[in-house]
């Protein structure tokens, strides 16, 4: 159960690091030398000159007006040309796709897949923290076995049980479900809707492995709230329906929150799927976009080009770390039992 | 965990052990159909020659034959018709993959964060702030960017490398083939998967964007640490490093087990990361489990056999993760005795 676990864990971690004493006030009174003052800074600087390495390479090639392809390093940017951006906008590929399109398809995917999800396993997270039944032991076992398998693992069946669902006009006209119906056979069948090769499908697909994710995120959660508001409600006569709606839902919001923004952040970056299913250009994501724009597949494509694709892809997901660490100092204080 | 006391009669007694199973009615719905429906017909086809042929008719294809373990025989024994498959090979390179990495990560890590948390350090927030940057880039873009970097003609790797040869008097421009070169820059190295010059520069790059974690796990750690215990090891006269490998080690390694574990399960699956930045390549050098099962499904269309290798999968991260879940289990009793 650990990888599991780890995972809401992980946005603890950066809360504390960016809200924890570093003042070293700790009953720290030596000073540190001057010679190894230095000594750290100069090894810090170096990691910083690290970390900053492709990043300031990307930002660089993003402002860079020239589209040929670097001849030499620049680390800093020379000019400040929003051209590539500019194109990159209006026409992100070869395809007759607009940006616009790109960003509704990987927007409304994580959005919608995430909201799904958390929608669905809130009542389940809800049964698994606070009841005790016969089952309970096996149905969390079966909700588990899906997270240890590799997203890749399923998506063959999922391929192959989405392919097989298509809607066909026939021949003389009659609308057909497949598998449910189908034509006389022998004639031809003009092919409407597949739903594997639609978003629907794919959201439905990526909805698979978010749902087993967000019920062991939110009930490891609630885990931790402690009872007695519940106990106070049900007391004063409420059933645990009420005490469900009124009480637990309000108080799982802030994770139920963080639960959407951590799936938000891996279904904006979702590849997998969507490069499997979807054929029409029209239903491509920014993620499917950017693979199109590296390496040896995109021999045309000007590297300052690449570099603000690169950026507008990654801020979404930057932003919402910001948010969501907003998000879980407020979700840790807000508690309404203190102690 | 306890069950809400409600003050109920005896014959609410039905409705209330009804309950649970009705709250957790839509999940299991909706898990049933495109979760543990597509998992058994997983195993179902993973017994069948399922090809581009039978996609129409699926199950009910005339033409789908069953073969029983053929597929994974196949798999097993590098008789399926893919060229430069192995599969123990490919799993030994999988695991040296991720157990490298981790290797790397973990130490590296707990470093920089005893480094960053010694008192009175300058500029402390500004570097945490820094040092955090990796970890907020989602992964699929810093691949992206690296493989850029690692690109032999006009990538930045070569640019730098030339920079600082043309100091030591080298005139020619260093190009070399870092995401292309299938010789093995070290051959004795994992002689059963031979690691080509792309698992190192795959290794630079997922080392930019894994330590950061550790540091924020580190960091974590140590500051639970009471610094009371430093003092007395002061007063007793321990030098650095002997209160570094006696208090700081052991205290952070119950918070460091389960961070090196995650990492070590993320790294063995990261799909991603290698997709993007060699698409297993060279000649499948680079190839992880997850990106060959995906190869089977998209472009050799081996449905059956990539059923056959999805179950294989599962039973691989099923070992894993009980032997991982064992180790973090043995580290929680190491603490509390």
């Amino acid at each position: 159960m650990t990888t599991v676990t780890q995972e809401p864990k992980r946005k603890n971690f950066l809360v504390r690091f960016f809200t924890m004493d570093t003042s070293g006030s700790k009953g720290g009174s030596e000073k540190l030398p001057l010679w190894r003052q230095l000594g750290i800074q100069l090894i810090c600087l170096m990691i910083t000159i690290g970390v900053m390495f492709p990043i300031m390479y990307i930002i660089t090639l993003s402002f860079s007006s020239k589209s040929t392809r670097p001849s030499s390093l620049e680390l800093f940017p020379k000019e400040i040309s929003l051209v590539a951006y500019q194109q990159v906008l209006d026409r992100p590929t070869a395809n007759p796709v607009t940006f616009l399109e790109l960003l509704k398809n990987s927007a409304l995917l994580s959005i919608l897949v995430g909201l799904a999800a958390l929608l669905i396993a809130v009542s389940a997270a809800y049964a698994f923290s606070r009841f005790k039944f016969k089952l309970r032991q096996i149905l969390m076992l079966m909700v588990f076995i899906p997270l240890l398998m590799p997203a890749v693992g399923l998506v063959t069946p999922l391929f192959l049980l989405m392919n097989s669902l298509q809607v066909k006009t026939c021949a003389d006209g009659a609308m057909i479900i497949q598998p449910f119906t189908a034509c006389d056979p022998g004639t031809a069948a003009k092919l409407l809707f597949n739903l594997r090769d639609s978003l629907i499908g794919v959201g439905i697909a990526m909805i698979s492995t978010a749902l087993p994710f967000a019920v062991w995120n939110l009930k490891g959660y609630l885990d931790t709230i402690p009872h007695e508001l519940e106990e106070a409600a049900a007391i004063d006569g409420a059933d645990p329906n009420q005490v469900f709606f009124r009480i637990v839902i309000p108080l799982a919001a802030p994770q139920m929150a963080v639960t959407f923004f951590l799936g938000f952040i891996g279904h904006w970056q979702e590849f997998v799927l969507p490069w499997l299913f979807l054929t029409q250009p029209g239903d491509y994501t920014l993620a499917m976009t950017l693979y199109n724009m590296t390496g040896q597949y995109a021999n045309s494509i000007p590297w300052n080009r690449f570099a603000a694709m690169a950026i507008i892809v990654a801020l979404p997901v930057a932003i919402v770390y910001i948010l969501l660490q907003k998000q879980i100092v407020n979700g840790l204080t807000a508690g309404g039992v203190k102690g | 965990m306890a069950t809400i006391t409600v003050p109920v009669k005896r014959k609410f007694n039905f409705k209330k052990s009804f309950l649970p199973y009705l709250y957790l009615l839509p999940a299991f719905i909706v898990l049933g159909v495109i979760t543990f429906y597509p998992l058994i017909y997983q195993v179902i086809i993973s017994f069948t020659d399922f090809q581009t042929k039978d996609l129409l008719l699926g199950l009910n294809s005339p033409k789908l034959n069953q073969i029983g373990f053929q597929n994974y025989i196949d798999i097993i024994t590098g008789g399926l018709p893919v060229q430069n498959f192995d599969f123990f090979r490919v799993l030994t390179y999988n695991i040296w993959w991720a157990l490298t990495n981790v290797m790397l990560h973990v130490p590296a890590g707990i470093l920089i964060a005893v480094l960053l948390n010694v008192n009175g350090i300058w500029f402390k927030k500004i570097y945490r702030a820094i040092y955090v940057l990796p970890v907020v880039i989602p992964p699929i873009v810093v691949a992206t960017i690296w493989r850029n970097i690692f690109d032999e003609q006009y990538g930045a790797m070569n640019q730098s490398l030339t920079f600082f040869s043309q100091l030591f008097g080298n005139v020619d421009p260093i190009k070399i083939r870092w995401l292309f070169e299938y010789q093995p820059p070290i051959p004795w190295l994992l002689p059963n998967g031979p690691l080509p010059l792309a698992y190192y520069a795959m290794m630079i790059a997922n080392f930019w964007l894994g330590w950061p974690f550790m540091v924020l796990v580190a960091t974590g750690a140590l500051q639970s640490i009471p610094k009371e215990l430093y003092e007395a090891a002061s007063i007793d006269g321990a030098s650095k490093g002997f209160q570094f490998w006696n208090i700081t080690v052991p205290l952070i390694r119950p918070a460091m087990i389960p961070a090196a574990v995650y990492g070590f399960t993320l790294s063995f699956n990261l799909f991603n990361f290698v997709f993007f930045m060699t698409g297993g390549g060279p000649a499948r050098s680079t190839e992880i489990l997850v990106t060959f099962a995906y190869d089977l499904v998209r472009n050799l269309r081996l449905y059956g056999a990539a059923g056959a290798f999805s179950v294989i999968i599962f039973f691989v991260a099923l070992t894993i993760f009980l032997i991982t879940n064992r180790i973090t289990k043995a580290t929680e009793s190491y603490t509390e005795s």
